[in-house]
């Protein structure tokens, strides 16, 4: 017999990161790091916050159970506060991806000038939104408003009525849809343009020679191919219309009387500036189960349609 | 009824001129293919024909109409394009019964058509796939079903077979050619690949930037070529083009021949250099250069591999030749001419 020595490999410790299942979880880290601390636990706190007492008097964390909720519930300002959220997002949302798809066709088209005009599209995207909103509280003002010089100019509006753009309940409503309609405007045609042109010329040539026309091409051929990507872009445009304090709040402040008043306007002023943490955190969470589900379906039906 | 006839058409993008004054005509129910290299306007001149462009001048007669500024839906023309152009989000059957639904064809009538054609190209169990779960030979089938049921007097294939694996696309060749000869639609097929256009044609269209070479039947472009270009384009390899007083001297690589192999007839001798041979399993191409002469490309001669090539080896020359009746002679400008043989 003979005697078969087996020599123990010696440990490869110099191609310790060659071994993808050592270098994932590390290139990953950070961002999950990331994600945990900055999102994962002001998440959870605010978790616990909408079911406890908290408030800046009173930091006891004692726990209420659901109290909050039914507190804000029963407030008429909040159920104005939900109504204002669903007019707002879903107006802005219809307006901008509308004007963005309109943007997006009459951008495919060939002209002179076309890559500028592309980029100026985008540019209410690139401007900080708090510089943005700005512009248009002066276009909006009560006195210097450049919207109401042209239409007084025009001839549309009488000079001793102007219209107060931030000044009434109404006008107040369309101002800020107006302002974040026009910054989901480039988003909207970015999304378009992206749809489109994946759209292969083969098939919109098929379609002319099998003779659809406008309408057609567009409503039974583009947009059903392209609808993944218009679905993404309107669950992100909803996500963050909902969440979005930024343009109501400098705008109008949620006011005249509340007429603009939306969830993250309100939360912010409860929870921060009247320093009720534990009610701020329930509005906030409020809409956080209805979103979850509406996302899931969305994402869902995009799984279906994938093509 | 299906006859097409362009005048003149001539297309500019720009600086670019991509069709440069093709005139033809297409008989009735013939299967004509347009066969240039790529980039030649063969492709534009289809999409002309279609009405998918529009002619910077020329007339297009489709059925004995003037179709110019007729749009593509009401040519009676239907198109198959290189990548199928089938719709995603459609299921076979609603692919095929697209066209059917844009001419507000009533719901019974569109079943019976797209059950028609299914049943015709074999794609009875695959209506209620998507594109995307189909084969390449089976996208190709459904387009060409999508064309059929509008039962258009003009079908215009756009290199149908290119997206293929070589196996297949032999096999989706003879099919198509068999199916042209059912339906007997006029067919315009535009391919850069000679041995679809030889082996569907009836006639066969050669174009070369821009411009109409050479219309004829296979055997006709390949044993008479107008022109040298015609004459370097189709073959594998292609016709030898040595130079001489006034012009070139054209002959088939299969036409050139050891000289003892030839007998009888009037022959042209030329000495042939032999620098490689290439064994191809039923043929040898041998490469090389003949004494005395220039010639544009390498020289080649293809002989059947079974013949014995005694006193052939790379390196060494050997007596050729060529029957004079396979002569063709080219003038300088490039052009058939009828000059005699003077190679010696």
């Amino acid at each position: 017999m003979t005697a078969i020595t087996l020599t123990p490999r010696p440990a490869r410790s110099r191609f310790f990161l060659d071994r993808a299942e050592i270098v994932g979880p590390l290139f990953i880290a950070p961002a999950i790091l990331y994600v945990v601390l900055l999102v994962g636990l002001p998440f959870l706190l605010a978790l616990y916050y909408s079911v406890s007492a908290y408030n800046i008097f009173n930091e006891s964390l004692a726990f209420v159970g659901l109290k909050n909720f039914r507190d804000i519930i029963g407030s008429e300002i909040f159920r104005r506060t939900l109504i204002n959220t669903l007019v707002f997002t879903i107006s802005a949302q219809i307006i901008g991806l509308l004007l963005g798809k309109i943007g997006a066709m009459l951008l495919m088209q060939e002209f002179r000038g076309r890559g500028i005009a592309r980029a100026l599209v985008v540019l209410p995207w690139a401007v900080p939104v708090s510089l943005a909103t700005v512009a248009w509280l002066w276009m909006f003002d009560s006195l210097y408003s450049v919207i109401n010089w042209t239409l007084i100019a025009l001839g549309l509006v009488d000079a001793a009525n102007r219209p107060q753009w931030l000044g009434q309940e109404d006008l107040a409503m369309i101002a800020v849809v107006v302002v974040h309609a026009w910054r989901l405007f480039p988003f909207g045609v970015v999304i378009f343009l992206a749809g489109f042109t994946s759209v292969p010329k083969d098939v919109l040539d098929a379609a002319t020679v099998d003779g659809a026309g406008f309408w057609r091409r567009n409503y039974q051929i583009i947009l059903p191919i392209i609808a993944p990507i218009v679905l993404i872009a309107l669950i992100f445009g909803t996500v963050f219309t909902f969440t979005d304090l930024s343009v109501v709040y400098l705008l109008t402040k949620g006011g005249p009387i509340n007429s603009t008043q939306v969830l993250g306007t309100y939360a912010f002023q409860v929870g921060i500036l009247s320093g009720d943490v534990a009610h701020g955190a329930a509005i906030c969470l409020f809409l956080f189960p209805f979103l979850l589900v509406a996302v899931i379906l969305l994402l869902r039906s995009l799984r279906r349609r994938e093509i | 009824m299906g006859a097409v006839t362009a005048t003149n058409i001539r297309k500019q993008f720009g600086d670019v001129v991509a069709v440069d004054g093709i005139s033809l005509a297409v008989r009735d129910g013939e299967f004509l293919v347009l066969l240039g290299p790529s980039g030649c306007g063969k492709t534009t001149f289809l999409r002309i024909i279609a009405g998918l462009e529009r002619a910077t001048s020329g007339e297009i007669l489709i059925g004995g109409e003037v179709v110019n500024e007729v749009p593509p839906r009401a040519r009676g023309v239907a198109m198959v394009f290189q990548s199928y152009g089938l719709y995603p989000h459609l299921t076979v059957a609603n692919n095929i019964a697209f066209p059917l639904r844009t001419q507000r064809v009533a719901k019974v009538e569109i079943q019976r058509k797209v059950a028609w054609a299914a049943g015709l190209l074999g794609l009875d169990r695959l209506l209620h796939r998507r594109p995307r779960e189909l084969s390449g030979g089976e996208r190709q089938r459904v387009a060409l079903a999508r064309a059929l049921v509008r039962e258009p007097t003009v079908f215009l294939l756009d290199e149908p077979l290119s997206n293929l694996d070589a196996k297949l696309r032999a096999t989706a060749r003879s099919e198509l050619k068999q199916f042209q000869q059912t339906v007997r639609t006029t067919t315009i097929y535009v391919t850069h690949d000679q041995v679809e256009a030889m082996g569907m044609g009836d006639r066969i269209a050669v174009i070369d930037h821009g411009k109409l070479r050479q219309i004829g039947t296979p055997a006709e472009i390949y044993d008479d070529p107008a022109d040298e270009f015609v004459a370097g384009f189709l073959g594998t390899p292609p016709m030898n083009l040595i130079q001489r007083d006034g012009g070139s001297l054209g002959f088939r690589p299969e036409h050139f021949l050891p000289k003892e192999l030839l007998n009888g007839a009037a022959l042209t001798e030329l000495a042939f250099r032999i620098d490689r041979m290439e064994y191809l399993g039923s043929e040898r191409i041998l490469y090389g250069a003949i004494d005395g002469f220039a010639a544009k490309r390498e020289v080649t001669a293809k002989l059947p591999a079974h013949v014995q090539l005694t006193g052939i080896r790379p390196g060494e020359w050997h007596p050729f030749a060529v029957r004079e009746t396979e002569l063709r002679f080219f003038d300088l400008d490039g052009r058939r001419s009828e000059g005699k043989a003077q190679a010696q």
